[in-house]
């Protein structure tokens, strides 16, 4: 492939390389088939596949995942889109409850290869329960897989690998860089559950996934002003995490911070933490620190600026670290 | 094939009474699909005719008993402290036999937590059902093997699961269909009314089984609804039938012409079994507290197995030996189920980590290991 494509496109592929390559793959959603979807990623799928495998459901969310299950059930794998990030609490129950834990009911007799895309996080603009980040839901379900990707290359690779999973991924896709460009390569480079270092450091290391990259990219490219040398790892994977890659990048730089768009208090970020502390206390030289969302609404998109973290609050969390 | 009206039900009713009062309640209601009285009179209906051998006849008696038989093992089971707890069907057995038997082969049930009587027809060991009740599996069966899905506690959850597999029979040409189970209470949930709402739409051969026991717990079914259940299925473009659901011979023949009419691409049927939960919800339940003993006794008298005796003693379909070889093979249901049980072996703990993921997940294998370890330092003596 080798392309230029914005992640929105790169999407778009994703979904149709994998409905021509298994005719059991399915995909449903609201306003998915003639109109491609409010951001236009199923765009022109339903002309070439046809409304029975790129099918236009009813306005009923649970109805759309509790479907998917029973799909699933029949031997089809279906691709679910639930429109925006705050519409999907009327699937919880169908998705923690359900979906995640069929497998370990049936012994594993009965596989949910059901990946559900979600447009997620903040920073478009949008009025209420359009720029949610509730990832932590997810990741804290076992069951689940949670994945997130950056750049136009991930989005594209690790949606097809989603798809080819067995089990079911929560597909969180960072919507404010639907319209960012990147060079997709022609082979997924890395497992759908590796992190990837997408800038080398030695100071600390910026932990972040999904919208969350840019900034912490950015904040490094404005570091190194300062003579700082940051490294930034996209953790692609919320569940599960890839610690081996965190933990050899935090011994070797001594400080970590973890940027994420959901509320700090009982976030990813948290857990990540945690653990990095566990494993890297004595190469240590600060604190994990956090750096997220506050513990509140997400807020009118007029201060939204002031809830997302940005290059600012990324850098003085790494003044903070290096001044330990 | 004519689609069942819900107006033909209506036409039935007796005169000058809104349907509307007539919803509920326990007394006998006039629009009934009714095959088989309460006095084990055969009756005709003209929109579900059924043809039954004598053979057909005493196999239905037996699963009736059986089952019945199996349900009462597992509540003695519970009073024994062999299972944590147990929702029996006692009083549902001719709704459950009689549309689990409607069921072909290829067709798929999709149960609540009290269908044991359909996981019977499905040819489903008895022993599995127990294990979740027992606490050694969250489910435990293959479900694919018999067309039987696990048992599903969150209520109405399964409708939407039945409504999916259905749509993908459909997209397989198959000539198959689905029947998901449900009660009166469920009916409420937004779930049942997404699965009409989707099954509807998309032409699905799924038959939604409502079995009307009258209460959700402590709840009445007016608690639920003011309009009688099965007219549900009109609002969502689709036909409803209430049956007498502890006439064996009626749901038998309105569950077969359901199924029937979704597998030839009619889409889908609501039924309303119309019967009553003759016992407590489940064993942790007081049905004093909130239930008058002159309803539950006024059901006695329309009792399903009673009833299809009394229809085989009349025509002299079976004889004493035949009743006397059911009640034989009950008390050997009775015992392999009770040694079943005891015998059951606790799973081992590691089974927490079993099957969490269809493929490896970093995390648990983590958990695992160090588990495995921990157990292990017991053994060693390390932790004395
Ligand atoms: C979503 C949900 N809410 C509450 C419960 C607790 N609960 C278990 S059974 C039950 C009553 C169900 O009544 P009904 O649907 O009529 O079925 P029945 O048990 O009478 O067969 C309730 C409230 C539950 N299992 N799931």
């Amino acid at each position: 492939m080798a392309a230029q494509l914005s992640i929105a496109k790169a999407l778009n592929e994703a979904l149709r390389k994998s409905l021509e390559n298994d005719p059991k793959t399915l995909l449903m959603g609201e306003d998915i088939g003639k109109l491609g979807g409010v951001f236009r990623i199923t765009d022109g799928l339903q002309k070439d596949f046809g409304d029975s495998r790129v099918i236009d459901s009813p306005l009923a969310e649970s109805g759309i995942v509790g479907t998917a299950i029973g799909l699933a059930l029949r031997g089809y794998r279906p691709v679910v889109e639930i429109q925006f990030d705050g519409f999907v609490y009327p699937a919880f129950d169908q998705i923690v409850s359900q979906l995640a834990k069929m497998h370990a009911r049936a012994l594993g007799h009965v596989k949910m290869p059901v990946t559900i895309r979600i447009p997620y996080a903040g920073g478009i603009g949008a009025v209420e329960h359009h720029s949610e980040s509730h990832e932590a839901y997810f990741a804290h379900t076992a069951g689940l897989r949670v994945v997130s990707p950056s750049s136009a290359h991930d989005a594209h690779w690790m949606l097809r690998q989603a798809i080819e999973s067995d089990d079911p991924v929560i597909f969180l896709e960072p919507k404010r860089r639907y319209w960012d460009k990147g060079e997709v390569g022609d082979a997924a480079d890395l497992g759908l559950y590796d992190a990837r270092i997408v800038r080398p450091g030695t100071d600390a290391t910026l932990i972040a996934y999904g919208p969350m990259v840019k900034v912490c990219l950015e904040a490094a490219a404005a570091a190194e002003e300062d003579g700082r040398r940051l490294e930034v790892v996209d953790l692609r994977s919320l569940s599960p995490v890839d610690f081996a890659a965190l933990e050899e990048s935090v011994k070797r730089t001594g400080r970590g911070i973890v940027v994420h768009e959901a509320p700090v208090f009982l976030g990813m970020g948290a857990e990540l933490a945690a653990r990095l502390t566990e494993r890297c206390f004595y190469h240590l030289e600060a604190p994990i620190l956090r750096v997220g969302g506050y513990h509140a609404p997400y807020p009118p998109s007029r201060v939204e600026e002031a809830f997302l973290p940005d290059l600012d609050r990324v850098l003085d969390a790494v003044d903070r670290a290096l001044a330990y | 094939m004519t689609v069942k009206s819900t107006a033909r039900a209506r036409k039935k009713a007796a005169p000058g009474v809104p349907d509307t009062l007539r919803a509920t309640g326990t007394d006998t209601q006039p629009e009934l699909v009714q095959l088989l009285t309460p006095e084990g009179e055969r009756i005709e209906h003209p929109d579900y005719p059924l043809t039954t051998t004598p053979d057909e006849l005493r196999a239905l008696y037996r699963d009736l008993v059986l089952v019945r038989r199996f349900d009462a093992e597992a509540t003695a089971l519970q009073r024994q402290g062999e299972l944590g707890l147990w929702a029996s069907l006692l009083g549902q057995e001719a709704a459950q036999v009689g549309s689990g038997r409607a069921m072909r082969t290829g067709d798929y049930a999709f149960p609540t937590y009290r269908e044991h009587g359909v996981a019977w027809c499905r040819d489903v060991d008895p022993l599995n059902l127990l294990g979740m009740f027992r606490g050694v599996n969250h489910g435990g069966w293959d479900p694919n093997e018999k067309n039987f899905h696990l048992y599903t506690i969150v209520i109405g959850a399964q409708t939407l699961h039945a409504t999916g597999y259905a749509m993908g029979i459909t997209k397989d040409g198959a000539d198959d269909a689905v029947i998901a189970y449900f009660g009166d209470g469920a009916s409420s949930q937004g779930d049942v009314n997404e699965a009409f709402t989707f099954a509807s739409v998309y032409n699905a051969p799924v038959v939604f089984f409502c079995q009307n026991n009258q209460w959700a717990i402590s709840e009445p079914t007016t608690t639920q609804t003011k309009i009688p259940l099965y007219r549900r299925a009109s609002g969502f473009g689709f036909p409803g039938v209430r049956v007498d659901g502890n006439d064996v011979l009626a749901c038998l023949a309105v569950t077969r012409w359901a199924l029937d009419h979704a597998r030839s691409g009619n889409g889908p049927v609501l039924i309303e079994a119309f019967t009553y939960r003759m016992g407590a919800h489940t064993t942790s339940d007081d049905p004093t507290r909130y239930r008058p003993s002159e309803e539950t006794e006024a059901w006695k008298a329309k009792d399903p197995i009673t009833r299809l005796r009394a229809l085989l003693e009349k025509e002299g379909l079976a004889e004493e030996e035949f009743f006397a070889s059911i009640e034989a093979e009950s008390e050997q249901l009775g015992l392999r189920v009770r040694e079943g049980v005891r015998t059951m072996p606790d799973p081992d703990p590691t089974l927490i980590f079993d099957h969490v993921y269809a493929e490896p997940h970093t995390l648990v294998d983590e958990e695992r290991a160090e588990y495995v370890e921990y157990a292990a330092s017991f053994e060693a003596g390390e932790n004395l």
